[in-house]
């Protein structure tokens, strides 16, 4: 952010970099949390990796508090309309981390009831590799939501970011 | 009781409706005309010999045969005798009705849903018989040996992007 401090006790921004920056570092999850990857998301928010660092510790329950999803596990096409219900119930501007393999592509089940990739139904900024992905990938994903905020990009327009699995 | 015991007993009851009681691997299987599956049930639940108590599960399978193509199979556990049983009814393809058994077994109710969810076999007499897993307007039954594995395109909808 550029800020320039005139003198001792103030500080001098544009409006828009300070909302983002004020978006960036309190993004507040609501975690769609389906199946496995849950649990690893419960890990990322958990004291060892502590999402709280990045100021989104505040897991909401009620998506209208809330503007980054986390959809973390196997969406059925019977489940799709929940959470694009979901979806459309969070004030914009909104991100979507699709995490793990089958919130991504379908994963390993390649079947008649399993979306094949959420991005069918709803627009997604970050994809985060893994079956499932580590805590500390998840992190990955969430940092490059902030930096995507932090280049005033618009939420499901611009280029996605995929995290790959590390070793 | 022992199979074969089961079997005499079982015949005397039900005559010919009972096509064959057969152990493999310890493990009995009766096979039985889907007409009598009721009173069999009942028999097997009531008799002090037997006392299945529990269904355990209902399910069904697809040979993809000509004639009989369809079986349904109750699998059945006595607690007081820790015992099992199996029980298969043969259904065809141009008749899908089978008694229920949810009066008999109260667990039977969900469980015949999944199998008419799965298959499309009716359950006669069920008290609730709808779909269990799959959306309400699905049209199709998704264990069945000619449904694609991927789906038919169009019959799940998305909502809209």
């Amino acid at each position: 952010m550029a800020m320039n401090s005139a003198s001792e006790g103030f500080l001098t921004t544009r409006l828009d970099e300070i909302i983002g920056w004020a978006r960036r570092n309190s993004l507040w999850p609501m975690p769609m949390g389906i199946s496995c990857c849950a649990i690893e998301m419960m890990a990322f928010a958990g004291p060892r990796y502590d999402v709280a660092r990045f100021g989104s510790e505040a897991f909401r329950f009620s998506p209208r508090q809330c503007d980054l999803m986390i959809v973390a596990g196997t969406v059925t096409y019977k489940m799709s309309h929940v959470v694009r219900k979901i979806y459309d119930q969070m004030p914009d501007p909104k991100w979507v981390i699709a995490m793990g393999a089958c919130t991504s592509t379908g994963g390993m089940y390649r079947s008649y009831s399993v979306v094949q990739g959420i991005d069918q139904f709803i627009p997604v900024d970050v994809y985060v590799a893994g079956c499932p992905p580590r805590p500390d990938n998840l992190l990955k994903g969430l940092m490059e939501v902030q930096k995507k905020i932090a280049r005033g990009e618009k939420p499901g327009q611009a280029e996605k970011v995929y995290i790959t699995e590390t070793a | 009781m022992t199979p074969d015991e089961l079997r005499a007993q079982l015949t005397e009851k039900f005559g010919t409706l009972i096509e064959s009681v057969t152990v493999y691997r310890g493990e009995t299987t009766v096979v039985a005309a889907k007409t009598c599956i009721a009173d069999l049930a009942r028999f097997l639940r009531d008799d002090p010999a037997c006392q299945f108590n529990s269904l355990r599960d209902v399910c069904g399978a697809d040979y993809y045969r000509p004639g009989e193509r369809y079986e349904v199979v109750y699998n059945l556990y006595s607690l007081p005798h820790k015992t099992r049983l199996r029980v298969k009814v043969r259904v065809g393809e141009d008749d899908l009705h089978v008694p229920t058994v949810s009066h008999v077994w109260a667990g039977a109710n969900w469980a015949e849903r999944e199998t008419y969810d799965m298959f499309g076999i009716q359950f006669d007499g069920h008290p609730d018989l709808r779909r269990m897993y799959l959306p309400e307007e699905f049209e199709h039954y998704p264990l069945r040996k000619d449904f694609p594995l991927m789906g038919i395109p169009g019959s799940l909808p998305l909502p809209r992007k």
